[in-house]
């Protein structure tokens, strides 16, 4: 792209001997090249985002880190370094970043921490976290993890079944549905200060699916409890679903007669339904889901149904189409 | 880029990083190299004309580099996933398209800005070839836009900026023949 300001005059104006049109030649390619570099390396330098550093994600204080043999529902694939997990986070609370969570999850303090236990149960309460998490034994459970972007990791929870705690509360004969609802203060969560998304987040499932062995409440990761980034102090993890269904920083539990407004569904209801199941044949309308890559993989693999849980979860969603209801 | 490739601050996903970093730096230079005529107009500066070749095929290098990210991603070379997905991407995803298309546009504009094209094709017939820019760019953001996946604050910036480029060069065209008349007519490039 020349300037045409200029262009019209040339032929006329310039006697073209071999060594001017070598120096013109060698003055615009030097203009060229170095007007290229300064401009790649300046603005490349400008729109750099590096990652999280590896101090932000100093790892918790440990739980529990006795080695226990693979359980039913483990995956015997290689776990994500704790390094990825914990700095590549989606957590639009602590902003759009991948790497704004670990940076911002300082902002967030766990404990006292409470959740508020109400909707058809017959013991509707507010429980302190460390009090709720003294009900159950802790377990490891090895899970792949599939975001609806296409990436995936293994992640090692810590936790208690989902279905454990459901039982415990006694829901009451019109319990269909249970929702969840994450902590709503701007003042810890700097992303909920712009209206990305409907805050506080809320995410549900259906009451069979919660009841699910599968279904799991975490408070832990690698044995470490749980960092702020991944959730902190308790959060939602159901490995057969994408990602966004598992909602972080719980502060109640409602279970209902109707199926919850979620937030992902109401912020693009063709895009992200309110089963959320992992479907390598139902595409997201802007890319497909057929292929994921597991972190630190550089290639993608073949994405399975459910997430590689059928087995354990297809009955649930006998005689659905799974195309609607996604 | 290479730089944290070796320090490995590419992150978790650094295909992912180099993908979008390699098309926001396509947006940026293409932005850059439509900003040189508003320039002169404006401010009657004449430097940033000379840098705007040079910007405009970096762009097109930029381009070319996302566009290998992403046949490398979609796994050209490995026959499960390959061609096949990539043409249904292209056809089936408007998103996909945008990005494609406004590439594709890119392209007779890299390849005619030798020296020679211009007096090859004619000044007006090049002039009205490297008008494609305009939609390449637009295309570009729209395909940014769609890319995103809520937080649309980066690509509405891209847009803005975009808008005000055109609206410049827009106004400059009604004010001229009211105004002096005296200056040349000029490409709009």
């Amino acid at each position: 792209m020349t300037d045409p300001n200029k262009k019209p005059q040339e032929p006329a104006s310039r006697i073209v001997t071999p060594a001017s049109s070598r120096r013109e030649f060698l003055k615009s390619a030097g203009l060229f090249t170095g007007t290229a570099a300064l401009l790649g390396g300046g603005l490349e330098l400008l729109s750099r985002h590096p990652g999280a550093s590896a101090e932000s994600a100093a790892p918790g204080s440990p739980i529990v880190q006795a080695k226990r043999p693979l359980g039913p529902y483990d995956t015997s694939e290689p776990i994500t370094p704790y390094e990825q997990a914990t700095t590549y986070n989606n957590y639009y609370e602590f902003g759009t970043d991948k790497a704004d969570p670990a940076r911002m999850a300082g902002t967030l303090h766990t404990r006292p921490w409470t959740v508020k236990i109400d909707g058809e149960v017959k013991k509707p309460q507010t429980v302190d976290i460390d009090t709720l998490q003294s009900w159950f034994p802790l377990e490891d459970r090895i899970y792949r993890m599939r975001c609806v972007e296409g990436w995936s990791m293994v992640m090692p929870w810590l936790g208690f079944p989902l279905g454990s705690l459901i039982r415990r509360l006694e829901p009451t004969s019109k319990a269909k549905y249970v929702q969840f609802t994450a902590l709503l203060d701007p003042k810890q969560f700097p992303g909920q200060r712009a209206d990305v998304l409907n805050w506080p987040y809320v995410e549900g499932l259906r009451l069979d699916e919660a009841l699910h062995p599968l279904a799991f409440m975490a408070v832990g990761l690698n044995g470490r409890i749980l960092p702020g980034q991944n959730g902190a102090p308790l959060r939602l993890v159901v490995p057969w679903k994408y990602g966004f269904k598992g909602i972080k920083a719980i502060v109640r539990i409602t279970l209902t007669a109707k199926q919850p407004q979620t937030t992902w569904s109401l912020a693009a209801p063709d895009e992200y339904g309110f089963y959320a199941n992992v479907n390598p044949k139902v595409d997201h309308p802007r890319w497909s889901q057929a292929t994921e890559r597991r972190i630190g993989e550089l290639s993608r693999r073949a994405t399975l149904p459910f997430n590689g849980y059928a087995k354990e979860v297809a009955s649930l969603y006998s005689g659905m189409d799974l195309r609607k209801y996604f | 880029m290479a730089l944290d490739a070796g320090s490995g601050a590419l992150g978790a996903n650094p295909v992912q990083r180099v993908q979008l970093q390699t098309g926001v730096l396509t947006l940026a230079l293409l932005l850059l190299s439509l900003l040189c005529t508003p320039l002169r107009l404006v401010f009657g500066w004449t430097w940033p004309a000379r840098i705007r070749k040079a910007l405009g095929l970096l762009a097109f290098v930029y381009a070319a580099l996302h566009f290998l990210v992403y046949l490398f991603d979609k796994g050209i070379l490995n026959s499960d996933f390959g061609l096949q997905t990539i043409l249904t991407d292209i056809v089936k995803r408007p998103f996909i398209t945008a990005g494609f298309a406004a590439l594709l546009l890119l392209v007779p504009l890299a390849l005619t800005s030798f020296k020679g094209s211009v007096k090859r094709l004619g000044f007006a017939r090049w002039t009205a070839l490297h008008r494609l820019v305009y939609v390449a760019a637009a295309l570009g953001v729209l395909h940014y836009w769609w890319g995103v996946k809520k937080d649309h604050t980066q690509p509405l910036i891209y847009a803005g900026v975009l808008i005000v480029l055109f609206a410049v060069r827009w106004l400059w065209k009604k004010r001229k023949p009211a105004s002096t008349g005296k200056k040349r007519p000029v490409g709009g490039v």
